[in-house]
This record gives structure tokens, C-alpha cells and sequence, in this order.
């Protein structure tokens, strides 16, 4: 409950200066807390019990299905880790994933919402048009995409149309080509999200420094450099962290379209977690794969707000 | 005013825990009250099934209207988490539906009560039908499927192949043959189709394990069930490994096929097929289709028993209820009933001869033959999830291009280690 009670403590005035407004603010208090329950509670149940279930259930022998009891085994899950080829191949695959998708997203999403943001008829059917995968589900364009991305599929029938070639590439099945196939749907699927994240940003820009830096003369590129870009600093923040943050956990792209396969070129810390603890009933060593994964994003997050922060002061 | 509504947001809050409460309280603990048993079953997706499960269970209750059964149909991708997040919240219905290789680790898990069905009752069954687990019966089903090679008669011919039987099936030799042959007459984009399409786990050691059995090689040494190694990794399994990765290689077999390696098989992409029973439906459609024995790779043709077979929960507080309803409804004229309405085996003789075609000589009497010559069924240990799920990502890497040595011996390497860890699941 130490959750729920510490925003309401923030909020009271800090030095009550009579009885009476003490009554008020104990008063407050509890009404306060009254309200934070609800959210509180469902927090604590369903997330601060898991987690912390998640972190002690590593140090263990548990598993999904035993009548065994639980038995406290110290260190050897993370040992078996150190020891897994899987759990090594996993993890490149998800920082190369995030890597690369972290500024291709973005980047591509910024370039999306300067051409949404010029006042133009038609720019709405264009900001609904990059929407839309966004809003449908990441199961039916995985599913769509792994046919599109079949030898047969869309994705070959075009390449042969414009290059005239015969080369095919089985996309999804070449241990070089599938991992960067499904980096190239996932851009085209949450690429809508950020653009309009970035088009709200550029929205608060006011239309006036654009005019004043227009009569000083400035041209496009240092519109852009010394308007936008500094006018975007708290969008260009929370962009970065949700986008690495997203593409740090892939999982349903991988799960539905490769499985991780071929031979565990697309597999991801997540999908492999998933895999050990329910596919094969190990919930220990998949709590153990998932208290690494929370410690690397918490260190990747603690040094993106790091590396942005000195920036900003 | 402050007071009243603090506590009104007090009663709201207690008023919802007691409902709360009340309401998962009312929830038939243990699957049984007053008004009678629950049934789970796997095929809320198969209409045709659900069926005769509920017909059977209408005839019961009719029959016993104080002990009333009620019959709850789930999706079948989601029916073991349902029974196992059922089983650890402590409401197992009283029946259920068990896939046969998973009846061991719910027995050793204590999810499942021994079976009392009389010997006699269970000797007339298929003894793929029947799931034991240590000298124990904990799952008897009323039907059983079979894996079988679809193929095109006039491909069969043109390459100068023999037609297989179940008494002389091809040699590893004659299917090598016949494989090159059926290439080099370039009629068929496929040669031979694994139906690598599958994405599921339980395809991939069903499908491919009777091959490498057939080769001599098992998931884990059936002696004592306390190792993997040799068995998987010796030079029975390697050379399983490297014909299976040859088929690809060679080009016979597509890495992955289609999500429907049969109807390719149908619309004429591929002049063979491994495939099972539930697709024999559509061999009509095409002109010359068979449905052959596998080839014998050394250790006699092999295909993997064991489909859907039924339970009584431990935690049924009317045990003898639940036996007695399982032992009336294993009769022929309900085994019948699920082979009339789907592709399926029966499971006894006296059935068989209730249903058209499957009498000795009829045109599906093949499946049920080739079951009872040829069935293995999959290891019964209760290490069997994780036995599968490793087996099956092996073949996958094995049908990839990854080193078969490594791979193998990897895995073994793996399930040895699960099952020391889990003191060999009590063998």
C-alpha cells in the first residue's frame, strides 16, 4: 500500500498550521486514499505481487507443473543462463532489433509528420492512411505479413516485377533475412503511432517563430535546426524511451510469424521466456530470463534518461 | 456530507469483495455439487465431435437424473491452460478430455485419479487408446488417429514404384528410389511434403518421431526414462537427422510447407504427402490417391499413437460417478458414433464392425490395421512436455540447415538435465 499513499502525501500541503487543518488534511488523507484504492489495489495485485513473485520464483526449482515443493536453488538458474547458446543469440537479437529500429522508426516517423504537418488538402486521409496498421491488431499483420513474405508471396512477386530478376528469397525461412524482415513490418506497423506523437509535438510549436526566422532569411534546414528540433526536446524524450522499450520486448511478430526459428535467428529475450515457462513448464528459469531482461531495460531506460537529461541542461 | 460519502465508497468497496467473494464461491468447486458432475472437453472448434460428447452425455442423464452431467466445450489451443490453471486454482471438473502424451505428467502431477475400469472392458480397446502411466490406467479414449503417406497412384507408376503394403512396406533404399525417381520426372513442384507448415509443437514429434523410431532411435531410452542420451544422439538418430535435413537439401521436401501441406496434395503441387487419418476425407478428391504405410528404415515402419482419451480428476468428490459414467459410455455404439462423424479410428473391433468401411477388407479398415501393427506410442513419462517441446525445436533446426550432431546432442544434453533436476519424475 506504501504505492498508493505516497502520491497523496505529495499532494497535502506540507505544514498543516492548526488542529483543525490537520483534521482536514488527516481528513483528506483518507478520502484521498479511498480513491487511489482501486487503481492501488489492482496495481499491487497484478503488478507489484508478480513482479516481486517473479524476482524470488528465480532463486527456485519452480516449475508450471509438480507436485514437487519449491525448492530454493540460489544461482543455478542464472548459471544455466551464462550456459545457454539460446538465451546469448536471444539477447543479440533483441538489442540488433532494437538497434535498429530505435532510430529507423523514428526517424521515419519524424519524416512522416513533417510531410502530415504542411497545411495541404488530403493530409488527413494520409495521417488515417499510415494509422491504420497501427490500430489493427499485431496478430492479423503478422499473419498477413508471413503470407506476404512467402516465396510465393507478395513481397517476391514485386521484387521480381521491378528487378526483372529471378532471385528468391525465402524471407522468412534464411537465417540472414528473417530477423530483418520482421524489423521491416514492425517499422511499418507502429510507424503511424509515433508520427502522430511527433505531429502533436510539432503542433505546439508556435506558427510565429517560423514566420520570424522566414523574414531573418533562414531556409528550410535551419527552420528545422534551431526551431523544430529544439521545439520537439520532451517529444524526442518520450519517443525514444517508448520506442526502445517496445522493441526491447518483441514477442507476438516472432511468436506468430518464425517462432524464433530458423535456428534461432529471430529468437528474442521474451519469446524465449514465454517459451521456457509455459511450452516447457519451467517458471523458474523463465522468472530467471525475465529478471535479467527487467535489469536491461532498467539500465538501458536509467541511461537514455541520462544521456537526455545532460542534453537538456 | 464528508462522512456519508466515505461511507458510501466503503459500503461500494465491501459490497464488491462480498460479491466478489460470493461469486467465485458459487463457481462449482471441485467441478461437483448437488446438481451433479462437470465435463471439460477439448473441441468447442469441432462441432461434429462436440456432438456425440453431448449426445452421450443427454443418454446419461437421462438415464441418471439425479446425477446430471454438464458438458463445457473449450477451444482446443486453449483447453490445456484452462485445465491446468483449473487444476491450481483447485476446480477440475470431475471428466475431462486429456490429450494421451500429456496423461502422464497430469497423473504425476496429481491431477488425475486412477482409473476402475474393469480389465476385460479394457482389453477389447486399441492399447493406444488406453493412457497408463506407471503400471497405472489413467485415461481410456473412445477413438484413435493414425498418420499415414498420401500419394498419387499414376506418380507411383510413372517412376516405376512398387504400391507398399503393410505387410511388405519400401525399404529405406526403395523410398530413396522413388523420391528421385518422382523428381526426375518433373511432374510435381514437391516431391514428398513433410507438412513442415505446422507451427505447433506437438505436430513436429507426433509427425517426425515415428521416423526416427523407425530408424531405432527414441526421444529418450524407454528402460528406465532416466536418459536421452544414445538414444537420440547415437548413430541411429544422426543418420534419422541427416535423411530428414536431405530432404530438404535434396529438394524433396519444401523447408516449410504451406499451412496446408494436403491441399497442395489436392490441387496437384505435390505427389506426396505425410500426413494423418484426418485428412483422409479429402483423399476422394483426388483421382488416383492412396494412403501408404511409411517406409521401414531399419526398426519396421513406425506412426505415433495416442489422440484425445478421458480422465476422472482427483479432486472429483464423486469419483465412482465419474468411473461409472466413463465405463457405460465406452461402448461400441458410441465409439461407432465418433467414427461415423469424423475421420477418426475406432477404438475397439466390435465398433469397427458397427461402421461402415472399417470392417476387415473395407476401404478405411487400413488406419485401423497400421494402428494396431505400427502405433508407438509417444514416451509416457511425465517429463513428456519437455521432452516434446525440445524434440520438436531439434527437427526444426535439424529441417533449418543446423548441424545434426550439434543439434542432437544439445538436446540430449537438455533433457538430461531436466530430468535430473526433476529427480527423473519419479522412475
Amino acid at each position: 500500500m506504501a504505492v498508493s499513499t505516497s502520491p497523496v502525501r505529495t499532494v497535502a500541503p506540507a505544514k498543516p498550521t492548526s488542529g483543525r487543518a490537520r483534521r482536514r488534511q488527516h481528513g483528506q488523507g483518507r478520502t484521498g486514499l479511498l480513491m487511489v484504492a482501486p487503481a492501488g489495489v489492482l496495481l499491487v495485485l497484478f503488478f507489484v505481487v508478480p513482479v516481486a513473485l517473479g524476482f524470488a520464483l528465480s532463486f527456485t526449482n519452480a516449475r508450471l507443473i509438480s507436485p514437487k515443493p519449491l525448492e530454493f536453488v540460489g544461482l543455478d538458474n542464472f548459471a544455466r543462463l551464462l550456459d545457454d547458446p539460446v538465451f546469448w543469440t536471444s539477447l543479440r537479437n533483441t538489442l540488433l532489433f532494437a538497434a535498429v529500429i530505435v532510430p529507423a522508426q523514428s526517424g521515419f516517423a519524424l519524416l512522416l509528420a513533417l510531410l502530415m504537418n504542411v497545411k495541404m488538402r488530403g493530409t488527413n486521409l494520409f495521417r488515417t492512411l499510415y494509422f491504420i496498421p497501427v490500430v489493427t491488431s499485431i496478430v492479423v499483420v503478422s499473419i498477413l505479413w508471413r503470407f506476404m513474405y512467402q516465396p510465393d508471396g507478395l513481397v517476391n512477386s514485386v521484387l521480381h516485377w521491378m528487378t526483372g530478376n529471378v532471385v528468391r528469397i525465402d524471407w522468412l525461412n534464411d537465417t540472414s533475412t528473417a530477423l530483418p524482415a520482421i524489423m521491416f513490418m514492425s517499422v511499418w506497423q507502429a510507424v503511424g503511432f509515433h508520427m502522430v506523437i511527433w505531429l502533436a509535438g510539432l503542433q505546439t510549436i508556435p506558427a510565429e517563430l517560423y514566420e520570424a526566422a522566414e523574414i531573418d532569411g533562414a531556409g528550410r534546414w535551419h527552420q528545422f535546426r534551431y526551431i523544430t528540433w529544439p521545439g520537439l526536446r520532451s517529444t524526442r524524450t518520450f519517443i525514444l524511451v517508448t520506442i526502445t522499450i517496445a522493441a526491447l520486448s518483441l514477442f507476438t511478430q516472432i511468436h506468430v510469424m518464425t517462432g524464433g526459428g530458423p535456428l534461432d535467428a529471430t529468437s528474442t529475450v521474451v519469446f524465449q521466456a514465454v517459451r521456457v515457462g509455459y511450452q516447457q513448464q519451467q517458471t523458474a528459469y523463465a522468472s530467471a530470463i525475465s529478471l535479467v531482461f527487467f535489469l536491461l531495460v532498467l539500465a538501458i531506460s536509467l541511461i537514455q534518461r541520462r544521456l537526455t537529461r545532460e542534453r537538456n541542461a | 456530507m464528508r462522512i456519508s460519502i466515505k461511507r458510501a465508497f466503503g459500503c461500494a468497496l465491501g459490497l464488491a469483495v462480498v460479491v466478489t467473494a460470493a461469486a467465485c464461491g458459487s463457481e462449482s468447486a471441485g467441478g461437483s455439487s448437488g446438481e451433479g458432475l462437470t465435463l471439460w472437453t477439448h473441441n468447442a472448434g469441432n462441432p461434429q465431435e462436440l456432438a456425440v460428447v453431448e449426445q452421450i452425455a443427454a443418454d446419461w442423464n437421462a438415464a441418471h437424473p439425479d446425477k446430471k452431467v454438464t458438458v463445457r466445450a473449450f477451444p482446443q489451443a486453449a483447453y490445456n491452460e484452462a485445465v491446468v490453471s483449473a487444476a491450481t486454482a483447485k476446480k477440475l471438473p470431475c471428466i475431462l478430455d486429456t490429450d494421451a502424451p500429456t496423461v502422464p505428467n497430469w497423473a504425476y502431477a496429481g491431477y488425475l485419479a486412477p482409473l476402475e475400469i474393469p480389465g476385460d472392458v479394457l482389453t477389447k480397446q486399441l492399447p493406444s487408446t488406453v493412457g497408463k502411466y506407471q503400471d497405472k490406467t489413467y485415461s481410456v479414449g473412445y477413438y484413435e488417429a493414425a498418420l499415414g503417406l498420401f500419394a498419387r497412384k499414376s506418380a507411383l507408376t510413372a517412376a516405376g514404384a512398387r504400391i507398399p503394403t503393410l505387410e511388405k512396406p519400401w525399404t529405406a533404399a526403395e523410398f530413396d528410389q522413388v523420391l528421385a525417381k518422382v523428381k526426375a520426372g518433373g511432374k510435381f513442384p514437391i516431391t514428398f511434403d513433410l507438412g513442415t507448415g505446422d507451427t505447433g509443437t506437438e505436430w513436429w514429434t507426433y509427425g517426425y518421431s515415428p521416423f526416427l523410431q523407425s530408424f531405432g532411435g527414441d526421444l529418450i531410452d524407454r528402460t528406465g526414462y532416466k536418459s536421452a542420451a544414445g538414444v537420440l544422439n547415437g548413430d541411429k538418430a544422426l543418420a534419422w537427422a541427416t535423411w530428414m535435413q536431405g530432404l530438404v537439401k535434396k529438394g524433396y521436401s519444401p523447408q516449410k510447407s504451406s499451412a496446408d501441406a494436403f491441399a497442395d496434395f489436392v490441387n496437384g503441387k505435390s505427389a506426396m504427402v505425410w500426413s494423418g487419418i484426418w485428412n483422409s476425407g479429402s483423399l476422394s478428391k483426388v483421382d488416383d490417391g492412396l494412403v501408404l504405410p511409411p517406409p521401414d528404415f531399419g526398426n519396421g515402419p513406425k506412426i505415433g499413437g495416442g489422440s484425445w482419451q478421458w480422465a476422472v480428476s482427483s479432486s472429483c468428490p464423486d469419483k465412482a460417478t465419474a468411473m461409472e459414467y466413463l465405463r457405460t459410455s465406452l461402448t461400441a455404439k458410441t465409439m461407432a458414433a465418433f467414427a461415423e462423424k469424423q475421420n477418426v479410428i475406432p477404438a475397439s473391433e466390435e465398433a469397427a464392425a458397427l461402421v461402415p468401411g472399417w470392417q476387415p477388407g473395407g476401404p478405411k479398415r487400413f488406419f485401423l490395421d497400421e494402428s494396431k501393427e505400427l502405433a508407438v506410442v509417444r514416451p509416457p513419462t511425465p517429463g513428456y512436455p519437455y521432452l516434446t517441446t525440445t524434440f520438436a525445436k531439434a527437427t526444426q533446426d535439424i529441417v533449418a540447415g543446423g548441424d545434426p550432431k550439434q543439434v542432437l546432442d544439445r538436446a540430449v544434453a537438455d533433457i538430461d538435465r531436466d530430468l535430473k533436476s526433476n529427480d527423473y519424475y519419479g522412475f
